[in-house]
């Protein structure tokens, strides 16, 4: 699945967007998250503090525990601070 | 249904008030108050040059569409056009405009209130900040007040589901 990144999260992982096949384990947001943690020092740094960081799936807000389901694209970001 | 068909826009180009304002009164004698709010770059006390704002392509459009829908619904509004910039924006210019447009002036001042308060927490932009001073760029960190002010209207534009 495609995955992009925002902000101070984009930055600490270090890419905008990468495509991402999902381990069978891998069924809610958390999970993802979980996974993406252990990949390497970049996506460990931007997931550590993991209850910060907030979620899109397929471009609509939810929650981490949400079943990623048939999402094509998953964003993570810092809380927002437009306006 | 929703009836005052909101215009939202996500644009780099700067806006003009009056231009706006005047998109949702021409023609029209049924408006009997206009309120607009518009969101400047501020120079914290002279030290930012500018802000850069980052934004999520596609869903900040989305994400603003299903909040001006939600206060279509929620106040009689015969019009509402809700505009926000991204990228770099020097101390003193735009960044945001809301114009909500009614029969009566409480319709008016509330949907306008509304809509910042859900733009400032569910709209996917962020900010960075670059300083005159050569002081690294840092990100602007989410205001807790900001939550608390969208906790005010209780039902999150969001829970649409």
């Amino acid at each position: 699945m495609q995955i992009r990144y925002f902000a101070w999260v984009r930055e600490k992982v270090g890419v905008e967007e990468e495509a991402i096949e999902l381990p069978a384990s891998v069924t809610t947001v958390a999970d993802l998250m979980t996974h993406l943690k252990s990949l390497d020092d970049n996506h460990a740094a931007a997931f550590e503090e993991q209850d910060t960081i907030r979620v899109a799936l397929d471009q609509m807000h939810v929650e981490q525990d949400t079943p990623i389901g048939n999402a094509r694209e998953i964003a993570f970001f810092p809380p927002m601070t437009g306006g | 249904m929703v009836s005052c068909n909101p215009v939202v826009l996500v644009q780099a180009e700067d806006f003009d008030v009056t231009a706006e304002t005047q998109k949702l009164t021409a023609g029209r004698q049924d408006v009997g108050a206009v309120v607009s709010f518009t969101g400047l770059c501020r120079d914290e006390g002279g030290t930012l040059e500018a802000l850069e704002l980052e934004h999520y392509p596609g869903m900040a459009e989305a994400e603003i569409s299903r909040i001006a829908q939600q206060a279509c619904e929620r106040w009689p509004l015969t019009g509402l056009t809700v505009i926000h910039r991204f990228g770099k924006i020097p101390a003193g210019q735009n960044i945001v405009l809301v114009v909500a447009v009614s029969g009566h002036r409480r319709a008016a001042f509330e949907a306008a209130d509304f809509l910042m308060d859900f733009l400032k927490t569910k709209a996917p932009f962020w900010k960075k900040e670059h300083f005159k001073t050569g002081q690294s760029d840092t990100w602007v960190a989410a205001n807790q007040a900001d939550d608390e002010d969208a906790a005010r209207w209780s039902i999150s534009p969001v829970d649409s589901s």
